[in-house]
């Protein structure tokens, strides 16, 4: 087995050295009856060659988004990475290392963390962020939990623009916790009212929402703070941080994104990576690792992770969070990525986006039936279509046209949008693109 | 083959000049951070021009300055490549660190992963547009359930301790469909457990009971059963232990836990070691979280990703949350909400937005097809051998807090540098400085200065002749009085030792914020 280094010879003089006469004798404290003779019932070992052409035939039953005119957002948007970005997260100082715990021999990794946090912070217009989570829904139901620990109260207010499975994940693990979610009502056109009592933690919402719609938060943000709460604000996709105004310019406490449009593939859902960004006074009541800044025995700059005491690995059943792992790689692709763009960058990036989404709203509004329902956007849109969106979608599909999400796949519950479908254009979108969509659409509805 | 040396040489060099007048040190190169040598200008990428100008941004346009610095490609490129120059890898060397896994990550997997079929699919497209992905799931639950004996599995735990949330959120589920929620509120913990056990229990809305491990370092029934009550949901049990041993009593303790209602979390940290030899539902375990980063070799990656698929009992079956896979004739299905569940089921909720960490799937599945069943089983047996190995080899000089022997880690406590002025962290950071990733140290908490060394299959006798040479002549050399070695260590490092303290009592999380004082 190529990954194997043992010889058999090796492994018999080792025996010997251990003093054993067979492998077995070291599987001992086994219970009888529960160390198997015989061979898991799976195949045998496989050269490179082979795995690769079954994985291979697998991979080739998947249509990928570039070889085809793709429009589908709802949390996870097609956007291009520089081969610089893919070269660097496989450098194999990075790739391979472990969680930086012996900062002397891991500054490659701290340094890129003390980066990437200052850049999460400038996007989201916060003062600390932390070195990264698991994803953009997890990290909203960690900020719904910091914001009970801040608050000292224990429900949550959910507008009815955010996310469904962000707002599935909140409820299940606030549900499991014995917290009390108040989920609003799921509508396009309200999608950004809540309101808060003497008993809400936090106010949160998604900015662009979830059918993509923009508003100025300012005065939930007072709303929410009038009553002692906090204003959560869920960010789905990061390039939108620039072209809009920041969620801290508008009043957050914390906010929350899901950091996969920079950097990061689609990769079908996983693995992406969560941004989590707080005011400095909250820093104590932070999950997830946090790097910081400190000198040497010899008064050089160095980083190292910080605040662990609020972590499990030192306060056990008292952590501010059971999470062990950060979403390390997936960062450093973020931060590279964010580092080759730079601001000019990122602001251009940002334009090219909304110029596409505009060109693909314009495009569509000029097939008949077809609405717009979204005034005002970032890089997705919501439509309402004649006729049911999911088959639709699915008509577009077997035309070689990924439309978008159909709303019904997102919300089955809510049959005032079974209408209604989803899109997004990105940088990558091409006016050919644009062009297909409209015609196969045209066909489907009318054809 | 090549004898290695035994006596390491005394570091005669360590009094000459360790500076020079750049700071740098040859292939050490000091490199500042992105806002000191990158502008706002600057950028490493290069769009067209979009045609459309019409704006519908409702206003909301960001007219602050973000804040970010840009760096053109080839500074970009040298940035990270000096930076990661600054840090130990699989790649560079042993990386022995208890309880963690780090095993040689194939490159095959990176590949496959980037396959466009799978790199680059969005998780909402049509159904039928991923087949192959779905297919993909489904085979490796294949796997994953034959080598852990188990009945169902949930996917989209995104690490190992979001895995343990997803296994004792069953259990809260199975309880609550019993009726038994509010009264089977506590959790049985042994002290040695990761931390991250007691923390998910807590999260939970459970309390932690702990249960202390015998003189042998392993769980005795009777210590479970006097913990035991109607009031008891659950116990943790990581096995093998966090101290390297297989927890012998493990099915009478699944019994006392069945018997008395409550049911056993199996934390699979560990199932490294057992992999393809011994399943985990043989034992009686209800749950168990599998570490894919460990096992199954995907990279670490300086922190994550992860991944922590949970496999279930017959009894916990129909609570794993949504979404799933589900064969649906000849074609594959997703079920993403809970009211769609098929009859039978009660999944208890949703974990995250997507259905997991699909990247990190297909890199395991293409380690397990590599190695296949008798690879894994090869696997393990190469691990444990390892393991003892170094123990032997180490047990004259170093010393071992308990007699029965290791499984894929072995334990050594700080006895023997009792006197010696040398802490079990001045040992981990001189063997930095020969050039060697340091094990876990104060890890697991249940013995003095703990050093727990997990040197994984993927070691070479060569390699562990190399590692066990060091440790012996840095033993030898904290018993000889050579203190300084280690007190001052690490002395080659990229950094000297950082001031933790300083870092947390000033807390610089931002440079911005820093620069703006």
């Amino acid at each position: 087995m190529r990954y194997l280094p043992h010889t058999d010879a090796d492994r018999r003089t080792m025996l010997d050295a251990i003093g054993v006469a067979d492998i077995d004798a070291l599987f001992a404290a086994v219970p009888e009856g529960s160390l198997r003779d015989e061979l898991p019932d799976l195949p045998r070992a496989q050269s490179e060659i082979a795995v690769e052409r079954a994985l291979s035939r697998l991979a080739a039953r998947n249509v990928p988004a570039s070889s085809v005119p793709f429009f589908a957002g709802a949390g996870a948007y097609k956007h291009h990475v520089p081969a610089t970005v893919d070269h660097i997260i496989q450098r194999s100082e990075f790739m391979t290392a472990y969680t930086p715990y012996q900062p002397e021999i891991a500054q490659g990794t701290l340094h890129y963390l003390f980066e990437f946090q200052t850049q999460v912070a400038a996007l989201t217009g916060m003062e600390v962020a932390n070195a990264s989570m698991y994803d953009g829904s997890t990290a909203a139901s960690e900020a719904v939990l910091m914001a009970h620990r801040v608050t000292r109260r224990g429900k949550a207010v959910v507008a009815g623009g955010v996310h469904p499975h962000y707002r599935a994940v909140i409820e299940t693990v606030s549900r499991l916790g014995g917290f009390e979610v108040d989920a609003r009502a799921v509508d396009p056109a309200t999608s950004f009212d809540a309101d808060a009592d003497n008993g809400t933690s936090c106010i949160v919402v998604q900015m662009p929402d979830a059918f993509g719609r923009v508003a100025d938060l300012s005065a939930l943000a007072d709303k929410a703070h009038e009553a002692g709460a906090l204003l959560v604000v869920v960010v789905t996709e990061a390039v939108s941080f620039g072209a809009l105004k920041s969620p801290g310019a508008m009043g957050a406490d914390i906010v929350v994104a899901e950091g996969q449009s920079i950097g990061n593939g689609l990769n079908f859902g996983g693995p992406y990576l969560g941004l989590f960004a707080t005011r400095k006074k909250f820093v104590r009541q932070m999950p997830g690792r946090l790097c910081g800044e400190t000198v040497d025995h010899d008064g050089r700059r160095g980083f190292v992770l910080t605040l662990s005491t609020r972590e499990q690995h030192i306060r056990r059943e008292k952590a501010t969070s059971n999470i062990c792992t950060n979403s390390g790689l997936c960062a450093l692709a973020f931060t590279a990525h964010l580092t080759l763009l730079g601001e000019a960058g990122l602001r251009k990036l940002a334009r090219v986006n909304h110029a596409s989404a505009v060109a693909l709203a314009k495009a569509l509004e000029r097939v008949e039936g077809v609405d717009v329902i979204t005034p005002a956007f970032f890089n997705e849109f919501t439509i309402r279509t004649p006729k049911p969106g999911a088959a639709v979608i699915d008509a577009l599909a077997d035309r070689g046209v990924i439309g978008g999400v159909p709303a019904s796949r997102l919300w089955p519950d809510e049959p005032t949008l079974a209408h209604t479908i989803v899109v997004a254009a990105t940088e990558t979108t091409t006016p050919d693109d644009i062009a297909a969509f409209r015609a196969a659409l045209e066909e489907v509805l009318h054809g | 083959m090549v004898e290695m040396p035994k006596v390491i040489l005394p570091a005669a060099e360590a009094a000459a000049p360790q500076t020079t007048f750049t700071g740098n040190r040859a292939l050490q190169i000091e490199e500042p951070l992105i806002f000191e040598i990158g502008s706002a200008e600057t950028s490493g990428v290069d769009f067209e021009e979009p045609a459309e100008t019409e704006t519908r941004l409702g206003g909301l346009e960001r007219t602050d300055a973000i804040g970010l610095a840009g760096l053109s490609e080839p500074e970009a490129m040298r940035h990270y490549v000096r930076l990661s120059q600054k840090n130990y890898s699989i790649d560079t060397g042993i990386f022995p660190l208890g309880s963690c896994t780090m095993k040689h990550n194939p490159r095959l997997n990176e590949k496959m992963a980037r396959l466009p079929g799978f790199g680059d699919i969005h998780p909402l497209q049509p159904e039928k547009t991923v087949q192959g992905a779905l297919a993909l799931m489904t085979e490796l639950s294949r796997w994953l359930l034959e080598l852990t004996g188990m009945h169902a599995i949930a996917l989209s735990p995104k690490a190992g301790a979001h895995g343990e949330f997803c296994g004792m959120a069953a259990i809260k589920a199975a309880l609550e469909a019993r009726g038994e929620a509010e009264t089977r509120r506590v959790v049985l913990v042994p002290v040695s457990a990761h931390g991250t056990n007691p923390a998910t229990a807590a999260h939970l809305g459970f309390t932690v009971r702990a249960v202390e491990a015998g003189p042998d370092g392993t769980v005795a029934v009777d210590a479970v059963r006097a913990a035991l009550g109607p009031d008891v949901a659950a116990m943790m049990l990581t096995n093998p232990n966090t101290c390297g041993l297989f927890e012998p009593h493990i099915r009478e303790i699944a019994d006392a836990l069945h018997e008395a209602g409550a049911y056993l979390y199996c934390d699979g940290a560990n199932f490294n070691a057992i992999a393809g030899k011994v399943r985990p539902g043989d034992l009686g375990a209800d749950a168990m979280h599998i570490n894919l980063h460990k096992t199954f070799s995907t990279p670490h990656g300086g922190g994550g990703p992860g991944a922590g698929p949970v496999v279930l009992s017959e009894a916990l079956a129909a609570y794993a949350p949504v979404p799933f896979v589900r064969r649906d004739g000849d074609a594959i299905r997703l079920v993403e909400h809970v009211g769609d569940a098929p009859e039978g089921a009660a999944p208890f909720g949703r974990l995250a937005a997507f259905h997991g960490q699909m990247g990190m799937f297909v890199r395991a599945l293409a380690y397990m097809m590599s190695h296949g069943a008798d690879g894994i089983r090869q696997a393990s047996e190469d691990a444990v051998l390892n393991a003892n190995y170094v123990r032997a080899r180490l047990a004259d000089v170093l010393t071992l807090p308990f007699p029965e022997g290791a499984m894929h880690e072995v334990l050594f406590d700080d006895r023997f540098l009792k006197g010696t002025g040398v802490s079990t962290l001045d040992f981990a950071k001189a063997l930095i400085d020969e050039g060697f990733h340091p094990m876990t140290v104060y890890f697991p908490l249940v013995v003095s200065g703990a050093m727990l060394v997990e040197p994984t299959e993927s070691e070479s006798k060569q390699s562990l002749d190399q590692f066990i040479d060091a440790m012996r002549a840095l033993a030898l050399a904290a018993k000889a009085g050579d203190v300084a070695r280690f007190t001052e260590a690490p002395r080659f490092a990229p950094r000297s030792r950082l001031d933790e303290t300083r870092a947390a009592r000033e807390l610089v999380l931002n440079y911005r914020e820093k620069a703006a004082v």
